[in-house]
């Protein structure tokens, strides 16, 4: 039976009106077998990988593009963990930045705007490779401009590793420092459960539970979901899941189409479609709109919790009916500075940093794109990302923190990264919250939920 | 066309102010292409005058971008808002 002309028009009208897009199709490559003592030889080898494959990427998104109209927004590479390449390097920071140089190359070469994976898991320790990564995170992301850095530091089997997460807060204040507005951070993530196929920067690497290629697509529509909850004001809060639900699961079907077609196209495993939310700076593109839409007078204020626990819930109900492969971080994305009705939140008042982190216990994926004053201490920075991580690992879920600690602004400051990357308050933070909690170092036990064996 | 033939259905869709000529304009730049006609339906929406086409791509002489550029251009000369996709992205959306 053809499509009918209503049929066609809703899509049609997603696109043309809604912003309905496929955010990002992201290939996994798996660098291990480009291992090298030599540090030439294994530039060389992944120099040749990311550039061929990554040219391979653009051009059949490029061709699917136009073959079924919607956009596809970014392609991008996620590789294998850099400390896991790193190790049988030597282990100085010249090393390190030289590897993030070798793959800012590549990318470039090959046309793709953003690689991942310049990272490194240590939820329970860290080896010596590892503390060479992390040390170098501050000059190899401020030197590079493609290159997005991630570290997870807790998981719900393993605990938090307290020692990283002191550490992170003085490597985020001083990759702050090294670079303009203190963008550099927007490329840095730290997580608590991690996952391993997630095709969102900055935290997208290539697990080493991959195969060698993976294409994972991260599909997006707030527009679409909140034009849907407008055309509905009435109705009450099941029928509205029900609403939402449906459009999801066609948002959802065309990223799996799409992303099964690219993949076979590639000649590379299909791997995931994450069915994040993941609003852009262009107006009605804003989860925050839509839980407004539900019926929120402002994102913050009391309500919005639940509205958004109610959206993330239906948005996963329409997804999975939708795609037998959905993954990655699958949640909503409330990022500050990249969501306008975020960012008029924080002018209002109406969202805090206290709301926010409420809000990432229902959603995934954190605490995302928030600035805090350049002076912020560096343990209140980690005393930030390690609430985040409890949440996280103590929910069962991934949490992230992207913060960025803006040299030189101060609280009520707005500060322009420009582009995808929209512009953020300067949010209110503790002048000093948890020193000695944070200085005991250690880890903190996996919670008795992991005992589930 | 044979029956066993394979078909790649693309669905072309048209908004815009009514005027003489439409079908007529695009009619022909499918023709230019080698590109079969299979349907069409025309219907009033919200104030609009809108139109789907569905063709049959399989045997055109030109590639999906360059179709897209043919069509950019007449929609260009009618004031018109055409767009072009395969219909494999409506069925999978639309069909359970």
């Amino acid at each position: 039976m053809r499509v009918s002309v209503e049929e066609v028009f809703e899509t049609v009208n997603m696109t043309l009106d809604h912003h309905f897009d496929i955010r990002t199709v992201t290939l996994g490559i798996n660098l291990k077998d480009c291992i090298d003592r030599n540090f030439d030889k294994f530039s060389r080898r992944l120099q040749m990988r990311i550039v061929e494959k990554g040219r391979l990427l653009n051009k059949h998104a490029h061709l699917i593009e136009q073959k079924y109209g919607i956009p596809i927004i970014n392609r991008r590479i996620a590789v294998t963990p850099a400390s896991l390449l790193l190790e049988p390097l030597p282990r100085t920071a010249t090393t390190a930045v030289k590897v993030a140089k070798s793959l800012d190359t590549a990318a470039k070469k090959a046309g793709i705007d953003f690689i991942g994976g310049f990272g490194a898991m240590v939820q329970k320790g860290m080896t010596a490779s590892d503390e060479n990564l992390i040390d170098a995170i501050p000059q190899a992301l401020s030197r590079t401009d493609r290159v997005c850095g991630f570290l997870n530091l807790a998981s719900t089997v393993a605990g938090i590793n307290m020692n990283a997460v002191a550490k992170c807060g003085h490597i985020l204040r001083e990759l702050a420092k090294r670079s303009k507005n203190g963008i550099g951070c927007a490329k840095m993530a730290v997580f608590a459960n991690v996952p391993e196929d997630n095709p969102f920067m900055a935290g997208a690497h290539h697990g080493i539970g991959e195969p060698d290629f993976s294409l994972n697509i991260g599909i997006s529509g707030p527009g679409v979901v909140r034009n849907v909850v407008l055309q509905n004001p009435d109705c009450d809060l099941t029928q509205l899941s029900e609403v939402i639900k449906r459009t999801v699961f066609k948002i959802t079907r065309a990223g799996e189409l799409i992303g099964r077609e690219m993949a076979k196209l590639m000649n590379v495993d299909f791997g995931i479609v994450d069915i994040s939310l993941a609003p852009t700076t262009s107006a009605g593109d804003s989860v925050a709109e839509i839980v407004e839409a539900m019926g929120v007078k402002q994102m913050g204020l009391p309500g919005s919790t639940a509205a958004l626990a109610m959206l993330v819930d239906a948005v996963k109900k329409g997804g999975a009916m939708a795609s037998g492969n959905v993954g990655g971080l699958s949640g909503t994305f409330i990022p500050v500075s990249e969501d306008s009705g975020m960012i008029r939140a924080v002018k209002a008042g109406t969202l805090s940093l206290e709301k926010l982190e409420a809000l990432t216990s229902v959603c995934s994926v954190g605490l995302d794109m928030f600035a805090v004053p350049g002076d912020t201490p560096a343990e209140v920075i980690s005393s930030i990302i390690v609430d985040e991580l409890a949440i996280g690992v103590i929910n069962n879920k991934t949490t992230s923190v992207r913060v960025i600690p803006v040299p030189g602004k101060k609280y009520g400051d707005i500060v322009h990264f420009g582009g995808l990357l929209g512009s953020a308050p300067i949010m209110k933070v503790a002048k000093t919250a948890s020193p000695k909690f944070i200085a005991r170092r250690g880890r903190i036990p996996s919670p008795i939920q992991a005992l589930r064996n | 066309m044979t029956k066993n033939k394979t078909s790649q259905i693309c669905i072309m869709t048209v908004t815009g102010i009514d005027k003489v000529g439409i079908v007529a304009k695009l009619a022909t730049v499918m023709a230019k292409a080698n590109i079969n006609i299979v349907d069409i339906n025309q219907k009033i929406m919200e104030d609009y005058f809108v139109m789907t086409m569905a063709v049959d791509i399989v045997d055109a002489t030109v590639d999906m971008e360059n179709i897209k550029k043919r069509l950019d251009k007449a929609a260009e000369e009618m004031s018109l808002k055409i767009t072009f996709q395969d219909e494999n992205i409506f069925k999978a959306m639309h069909r359970i």
